[in-house]
């Protein structure tokens, strides 16, 4: 095919959508990118002043800071809970009823855990009732691990799907044939079929990772827009800043935000990319 | 032969250990992913007294723990019967919510499937690396955007009606990476054949790609309604008057007296992205897996 039809093609079909991506997401965000460099009334030049006075706020570095032990915390407790129980059902010939009981989660619309989440974490709830305590874990620290909870529980199907996925790929006969050589199945996993489920341990990090910005929604619905300070989030700090209207502090954090998880999807990619093309 | 005997039949226990090593092992998290709902329906059908007595201890007004009968001692439906019809602000909100789900993923069916023909079939330097870019798009959290969207609904005239969460979700650039895969399993041979028999590409496009697209739109769709049903954040910030809310956002924070309404309207809003989950769990099953393809 000609160069140049192939290109009027591609623009005739791509149009439509790329002119909504353009208007609603592209070109509104340069525009927060100057507005992180101006004053939100005057519409000054102040050069970085307003990314200083983000970094000096407190509620955002709480917010950072919280934002980053969640994910320190809960993605190893997820992609290892995951591959643990990947690993379990991957010997199963039916493995369909337990994966659908594990992606259950993902169908239960935030609004109905939330109240699922206040009967086990309250003060008279079960997790009390269980351990004969009597401590309000909303109220206290706790609350971050109940946040975690909450994320692990929600994400565990989605992961151990990915997983899943990621041991069925590794070809037959590399199994087999360590089978044949007499390795163990511990070996076989440690040696033989981890290591090649590498590329998707990538993918399946990114995914969850961003996946942890969604777990705000549990606890926006548990605990409202101001919770236990363990658990007030970059999405608590961004909803708040919008109800306030803080339009030149909100946009360097944006472009802050959008800055780093930039880098880190691309050295992602860089990382999933060179194994294949 | 004694000895073979003994040695198989060791072997067969070690088997069934093993397995049932395994069940109970998948069988505990599996409690603990179905436990929530079942909470949820024994407590919508629990009559009222009975629920606001189990309730006490978590509300704070009484003394020790949580009491709940997982069969409820007097099962009723009253909850049901009076969220649906004495509650005419539940309909509002429901109906919100299935205008709101369907509207974007229709409107998403009309931009991402030409958007992802384009990127699947034209393949050449300037619509790879936009195509890097919509990935990057797809991977940013909503907290990233909620400024620009902001500012442009807000010029768009939009802010407080259900436009402002339909027009950004209708671009999302995600169902476009999802029928993207479904296209590029064509091989490409087929395509020029095609066109050396003299079809036009948009003839292509319909006859070819629309018929294997339908893998990547169903995941697309089952996904999609699943994150739009519960969509929290976007309501929050876009939408003030509590009569254009979504059913995510309808349950009381306070829920004193309340409990059992609360209780049937969680179910509700269980019910549609339940039927949607089971309907479409293999499409789901492979939305996951295609989300995570490295390209």
């Amino acid at each position: 095919m000609k160069k140049k039809k192939e290109r009027r093609s591609f623009a005739l079909f791509l149009l439509p959508g790329f002119t909504g991506v353009c208007g609603l997401v592209l070109a509104p965000f340069a525009d927060v990118v100057r507005r992180s460099f101006v004053t939100a009334v005057t519409q000054e030049y102040v050069g970085l002043s307003n990314y200083r006075r983000v970094f000096a706020n407190e509620a955002f570095l709480l917010a950072v800071k919280n934002t980053v032990r969640f994910t320190a915390v809960s993605l190893p407790v997820l992609l290892t809970l995951g591959l643990l129980l990947a690993m379990l059902l991957s010997g199963l010939a039916n493995a369909q009823i337990w994966k659908s009981v594990f992606l259950l989660p993902m169908a239960m619309p935030a609004a109905t855990v939330a109240i699922v989440w206040r009967m086990v974490f309250a003060e008279g709830g079960f997790l009390n009732l269980a351990l004969g305590t009597d401590i309000d874990y909303m109220e206290t620290a706790g609350s971050f691990w109940v946040l975690v909870f909450s994320y692990v529980w929600k994400n565990l199907g989605y992961t151990v799907i990915l997983w899943l996925a990621g041991i069925h790929s590794v070809p037959l006969d590399t199994t087999e044939a360590a089978r044949v050589d007499g390795a163990e199945t511990c070996r076989l996993w440690r040696s033989v079929i981890l290591p090649q489920t590498r590329g998707s341990f990538y993918t399946i990090a990114v995914l969850s990772f961003l996946n942890t910005f969604k777990a705000f929604r549990e606890a926006y619905l548990v605990a409202g827009a101001y919770p236990q300070e363990s658990i007030y989030l970059l999405s608590h700090l961004f909803n708040n800043w919008f109800a306030s209207l803080d339009v030149d502090k909100m946009a360097a954090a944006a472009v802050c935000m959008a800055g780093v998880l930039l880098i880190f999807i691309l050295l992602f990619s860089a990382l999933c990319l060179r194994e294949d093309d | 032969m004694r000895d073979v005997s003994f040695v198989k039949i060791r072997r067969r226990i070690r088997h069934f250990l093993r397995e049932l090593a395994r069940t109970v092992l998948l069988a505990v998290p599996a409690c603990f992913m179905l436990a929530p709902a079942a909470l949820l329906l024994s407590g919508s059908v629990m009559s009222g007294l009975e629920l606001s007595d189990a309730f006490a201890p978590i509300l704070g007004n009484a003394e020790g723990y949580i009491r709940w009968n997982l069969l409820p001692d007097y099962p009723t439906f009253a909850h049901y019967g009076k969220l649906l019809f004495y509650t005419p602000q539940f309909f509002t909100v429901f109906w919100n919510s299935v205008k709101i789900a369907a509207l974007i993923l229709g409107l998403q069916l009309l931009v991402s499937v030409p958007s992802a023909w384009a990127f699947a079939v034209y393949r050449f330097r300037f619509s790879r690396a936009l195509f890097v870019i919509y990935v990057v798009l797809m991977l940013m959290p909503f907290q990233v955007t909620m400024l620009s969207q902001y500012l442009v609904l807000s010029k768009l005239n939009v802010m407080d009606t259900h436009w402002a969460l339909i027009l950004p979700a209708a671009f999302s650039t995600f169902p476009v990476f999802l029928v993207y895969r479904g296209f590029r399993e064509i091989p490409k041979g087929l395509l020029e054949a095609a066109r050396i028999d003299g079809a036009g590409e948009f003839a292509i496009f319909t006859r070819i790609g629309l018929p294997l697209a339908s893998g990547g739109i169903l995941a697309a769709g089952v996904l999609g309604f699943l994150e739009y049903w519960n969509m929290i954040e976007q309501p929050l910030a876009f939408l003030r008057t509590r009569a254009l809310w979504p059913l995510s956002l309808y349950l009381p924070s306070d829920l004193e007296g309340q409990e059992g309404s609360a209780f049937a309207a969680s179910v509700i809003i269980l019910i549609p992205a339940l039927f949607v989950f089971l309907l479409g769990r293999d499409h789901l099953e492979r939305g996951i897996v295609t989300s995570a393809l490295k390209e």
